[in-house]
């Protein structure tokens, strides 16, 4: 019924009739080298609709998060709309983060023992394991966990507001969908992915310990001394400096994929389903682009240091 | 004479939709629409499904951007204000949305008091009144205050639309497929329901509807549109607009098909066309 996503099937459509005109030709259609440049020309134009079609979602995209900015910084949301999302995103992704930060905790230690067993090196294991954790598996789980469990229910929840006309609803009572749905779900994430980023830490740490210790009898001391000398504060603020962003990421396409959300039910499982995906890829995005910064911003502080 | 006009220049409109045409993608919804409504007015808008007629409300509340054209409310082009003065102006606005659209996270009783939340300040006191005498106007008990809108026959939901929809004293009231998936008696209930705002207070409707019960029993003046696709080259969207008389003996085919409920060869029309609204 709606014209929505049409291009894509024409393009593969397109794309068959011209390959099978090529393979099989018939006589009535023109000389070959004709067709392969008309069959040219089509691809191109197929690819600049693409390229240009991506340059407009990019730029609404941006207009989105720009608004969000704006009401954000013009009139606080209420408490009515903040306290779910609150709840939401700080209380009940806890259990899940913890759970991932300890079996990856344990999984480290039980890998990594081996690896280094194989240099004699296990005493090292607290501060490779801990490291790892608090730089780049703490952060990046808890954003991967709150982007599967709290984005994509944010996204189905708009996308059916979208889709059964509330959103409209709200605009015609002369609240603005930005400010009522869109701020509330980003200041929550932004506010609470920092604690569970170190919910996840602490857990990982906590299990990798307890595998080392137990499992292995690596000794307390060496452990935890090498974990010191490995871990600095900065370390600390890099992951949650990386969460801060993953939040916002998470959050702002949510919501956008939720707002654009196309007509019916598949319209509302795509909306979910894009959203976690296009989350996780600017994840590890943002985590790469980050990691990157980060370390050349460590290294002009303190020349010399290794990172 | 002198008095005539008067009363003439008196009459002005309070909704001007001028040359307005909706593009969609590369879908043309609405092309080339004029439309002026006197205040007070009751007018039906009727047309086959698809042809946009909720398009053509949500374009007039500033729900949907013009593509060409400009629509003014009482003299103001809405196109031209701010996001506040917007969210002002909407205070003069009731929609009833063809399913309701009842915010399902809330219960009734904080769906019909959200205008009165987000605009005033009352006290919450006075809000629990307001709520509650204008459940019992469109015949809700009480008991529904604390029930969610998924709980609710949709003849109830499309009343704590209206509901919602009227507790700011709006001036102009859309209502979108009022009566629409209700049975006869409910869809009478709809129909008394907006007699009696009307004659409780001055205001200015636009009822959405394919059905002829309730144009005839509600409406002064009817508005017929037709989907683009259907149009003769150089015809205008606006097939029809007359009074409920007018329309019982307009001579135009197509409006008698619709009055009378007849697809005649509409069927071949829409195969020919590939059309699939
Ligand atoms: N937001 C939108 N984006 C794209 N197309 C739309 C949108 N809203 C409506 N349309 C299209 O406009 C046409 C008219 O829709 P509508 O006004 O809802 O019809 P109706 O007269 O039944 O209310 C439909 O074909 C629909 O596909
Ligand atoms: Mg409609």
């Amino acid at each position: 019924m709606y014209p929505w996503g049409a291009p894509q099937y024409r393009r593969a459509r397109r794309l068959c009739t011209n390959l099978m005109s090529i393979v099989a030709p018939n006589n009535s259609k023109p000389r070959l080298t004709t067709r392969i440049t008309g069959w040219f020309t089509e691809w191109v134009l197929d690819w600049g609709e693409l390229v240009i079609s991506s340059c407009i979602a990019l730029g609404d995209f941006c207009l989105f998060i720009l608004s969000t900015f704006r009401w954000m910084f013009s009139r606080f949301p209420k408490g009515e709309t903040l306290w779910p999302n609150f709840y939401q995103v700080g209380v009940s992704s806890l259990p899940v983060v913890a759970l991932t930060g300890t079996f990856i905790g344990v999984v480290l230690a039980l890998q990594s023992s081996s690896q280094l067993g194989h240099y004699g090196l296990t005493n090292q294991l607290g501060g490779v394991i801990n490291l790892t954790l608090v730089r780049e598996l703490g952060p990046v789980l808890a954003a991967t966990m709150l982007a599967g469990r709290v984005g994509s229910a944010m996204a189905a929840e708009l996308g059916t507001m979208r889709v059964t006309e509330q959103i409209d609803a709200l605009s015609a009572m002369g609240a603005d969908p930005i400010h009522y749905l869109v701020v509330p779900r980003f200041l929550a994430c932004l506010l609470f992915i920092p604690t569970l980023t170190i919910m996840a830490d602490f857990m990982g740490v906590a299990g990798g310990y307890f595998y080392s210790n137990i499992w292995l009898n690596i000794d307390q001391h060496y452990y935890w001394t090498n974990s010191a000398k490995f871990v600095n504060n900065f370390d600390l603020f890099t992951g949650i400096l990386k969460s801060l962003f993953f939040g916002s990421a998470i959050s702002l396409i949510s919501c956008y994929q939720g707002f654009n959300c196309k007509p019916g039910a598949e319209g509302v499982g795509k909306a979910a389903t894009s959203s976690f995906v296009f989350a996780f890829i600017v994840i590890l995005i943002l985590d790469l682009s980050l990691g990157l910064s980060l370390k050349a911003l460590y290294e002009s502080w303190y020349p010399g240091g290794t990172y | 004479m002198m008095i005539e006009q008067l009363l003439d220049q008196e009459q002005e409109s309070i909704v001007d939709v001028e040359k307005l045409s909706v593009t969609f993608g590369s879908q043309e919804v609405l092309k080339d629409i004029t439309l002026r409504i006197p205040p007070g007015q009751t007018l039906a808008l009727l047309g086959e499904s698809g042809c946009g007629k909720t398009v053509l409300m949500k374009s007039i509340i500033g729900l949907v951007k013009p593509t060409v054209g400009t629509i003014e409310f009482d003299g103001e082009n809405i196109n031209q204000l701010t996001e506040r003065q917007l969210s002002r102006m909407r205070l003069r606005y009731g929609f009833i949305f063809q399913n309701a659209a009842l915010f399902d996270s809330m219960t009734i009783g904080q769906n019909v008091a959200f205008p009165l939340r987000q605009h005033g300040r009352f006290s919450d006191n006075q809000i629990r009144e307001m709520v509650l005498s204008r459940l019992s106007e469109v015949g809700l008990p009480d008991s529904v205050v604390f029930k969610k809108p998924a709980e609710l026959s949709g003849g109830m939901r499309k009343r704590v639309g209206l509901a919602r929809a009227l507790i700011m004293n709006p001036e102009l009231i859309m209502y979108d497929e009022p009566t629409t998936g209700l049975d006869p008696i409910m869809s009478d209930v709809i129909n008394e329901l907006i007699l009696r705002t009307r004659s409780r207070n001055p205001v200015t409707s636009i009822v959405v509807t394919h059905d002829m019960h309730t144009a005839r029993k509600v409406a002064d003046r009817v508005v017929m549109l037709i989907p683009r696709q259907r149009l003769d080259p150089g015809e205008n969207q606006v097939i029809f607009d007359g009074s409920v008389k007018e329309l019982e003996t307009c001579r135009d085919r197509r409006v008698q098909q619709f009055v009378n409920g007849e697809a005649g060869e509409r069927l071949m029309e829409m195969r020919a066309n590939g059309h699939d609204q």
